[in-house]
């Protein structure tokens, strides 16, 4: 495994060397010393492995598209975002908007998601172990939303095709967003999608959320709720 | 966009390292805040007396004759110590606020920006490495203090407009994010009595929380009181004499993270601030809830 150490390269340096790998190589980098550094790992587009030790700040692995990047720590705000492919895993918790607008790929938080996860999601799956805060998966267009712990207010406010499995406690939904039937079919999809990251609870125990779909054209009966 | 900074000491032993400690948060958060920067230290003497910190734009003029002036108006023993353009008066308990109405009254060009038995603020326009250092913030000692790195969006960039803003003995507030209906609530506080020296948006929160108080809440009531009279977006940090206290408003879209182990409790706008501080490996590290007030104190 090849390291790049923070304290001795710039921040575009680091990622420029990760964002020139080549597209068939598998090649492994540790990251050391992110000490909270903003957009780290962000647009690579190789699948290689990075291992980042230690909490970064804005946007880690914004813009991912095929790499694996694993962060031992904590991650900032918009971590993620616009994901395209590949995966994040992140061993602490995130901040706001973890997986924002994300088009692909699995984002994985084993601790804690706060306010505006998966808000306008397009395709992604976001494993969550802990909880996730306000406002989670809103205007979410598709992918998968799944939250092994609690959610706080407003959940799938105006929400698209997107699917919300959550086995803890909601505290509120949002607009047009309701409770639906969970299906042999999307018990599997949601073991499936706790075994590929690892967190051991049963696919059974959860509730699926989504779209009432009362809210998509304009309705003057609605306007309340627009 | 603004920085904010706080640290709370659970040992006695880092005390002497407190400003050194949190120094090093303020510089972080330069980028968030470039335009001015300040802090309030609270130091944890035991003293009978009481100090005020004031600040003057010539403090070559107004702080050598000071203390005779003050004694001969109000026959009170009064010393001073000068940091650059800020001075700390110490005076008896039971005095202080005459001093300051005797300077808010005659002395205009004397602004008084804290009053307690531990506080003193200090604040100046220019980056926070440069701010630090024109106080020496790193020999500061102290059991708590908070800090602020501003990015002015709403009143000008000066050291008035900077924060920390006094709300009471003790006390001082700092602020990430804009407040949307400040000129009606200042127009409604100056109506109350409530003096203003600035047009800034986080001295109209800091004049709420004290006209709250004046009202017989207390901090943490008024704090919740301002979630529905304050209009805007806002991470709040209280300094109290005990510790200090956090509120983000119910969207919580500014960014607040805490951390927590067995030797300090560290508050900051990003994980960089906290980043600097000793084992923050092994701290809990976390994001306050929206819409909730938290505070810790010491132990006493």
């Amino acid at each position: 495994m090849r390291e790049l150490d923070l304290e001795k390269l710039s921040l575009r340096e680091l990622n420029s060397v990760l964002q020139s790998q080549d597209k068939n190589g598998q090649e492994s980098w540790l990251i050391r010393n992110p000490k909270g550094a903003h957009a780290l790992a962000v647009g690579l587009d190789a699948p290689i492995n990075v291992r980042i030790e230690g909490s970064t700040g804005y946007y880690c692995a914004g813009m991912n598209k095929n790499a694996l990047i694993h962060v031992i720590g904590s991650v900032g705000p918009g971590a993620a975002e616009n994901m395209m492919s590949g995966k994040l895993i992140v061993e602490g918790n995130a901040s706001q908007y973890a997986g924002a607008t994300g088009h692909g790929g699995t984002l994985i938080i084993k601790g804690n998601s706060s306010s505006r996860c998966g808000i306008s999601m397009k395709g992604i799956d976001i494993v969550v172990q802990g909880s996730i805060g306000h406002m989670s998966a809103f205007m979410a267009q598709s992918g998968n939303l799944v939250v092994a712990g609690d959610v706080g207010d407003s959940l799938g406010d105006s929400i698209y095709e997107a699917q919300i499995f959550v086995r803890g406690a909601v505290n509120s939904l949002g607009a047009d967003c309701i409770e639906k039937e969970m299906t042999f079919q999307h018990i599997q999809l949601v073991d499936k999608l706790l075994k590929s990251s690892d967190i051991g609870c049963e696919a059974s125990e959860f509730k699926r959320f989504g779209s009432a779909r009362k809210l998509y054209n304009f309705d003057i009966d609605n306007l309340s709720d627009y | 966009m603004c920085g904010i900074v706080g640290l709370f000491l659970k040992e006695d032993s880092l005390k002497p390292e407190l400003g050194n400690m949190l120094s090093q948060m303020l510089v972080t958060m330069s980028d968030r805040g470039p335009d001015s920067a300040g802090i309030a230290v609270y130091n944890d003497e035991k003293t009978e007396e009481s100090k005020l910190t004031i600040q003057s734009i010539q403090p070559e003029k107004d702080f050598p004759k000071l203390t005779e002036y003050i004694k001969s108006e109000l026959n009170v023993s009064v010393s001073l110590k000068q940091n650059h353009n800020h001075a700390v008066l110490y005076s008896c308990k039971n005095k202080v606020n005459n001093i300051r109405e005797l300077l808010q009254k005659n002395r205009k060009e004397i602004v008084v920006v804290s009053i307690g038995e531990q506080i003193e603020i200090y604040k100046e326009v220019g980056l926070p490495k440069f701010v630090a250092e024109t106080f020496n913030l790193k020999s500061m000692a102290g059991s708590h203090g908070i800090g602020h790195t501003r990015m002015a969006t709403e009143s000008a960039v000066s050291t008035l407009g900077a924060h920390p803003f006094s709300t009471g003995p003790d006390q001082c507030l700092v602020h990430n994010g804009s407040l949307s209906n400040h000129s009606s609530l200042r127009r409604k506080l100056k109506r109350e009595g409530i003096y203003f020296e600035t047009e800034n948006d986080t001295e109209v929160g800091a004049a709420y929380l004290s006209w709250c108080m004046q009202q017989g809440f207390s901090l943490k009531e008024a704090l919740q009181k301002g979630l529905s009279d304050l209009d805007g977006f806002y991470t709040f940090v209280v300094g109290t004499k005990d510790g200090f206290g956090v509120l983000r408003d119910s969207v919580a879209c500014k960014p607040a993270i805490m951390a927590e182990n067995s030797k300090y409790v560290a508050f900051g706008s990003e994980y960089r601030a906290l980043a600097v501080l000793p084992n923050i490996d092994q701290a809990e590290v976390w994001e306050p809830e929206p819409a909730t007030v938290y505070f810790w104190n010491k132990k006493t």
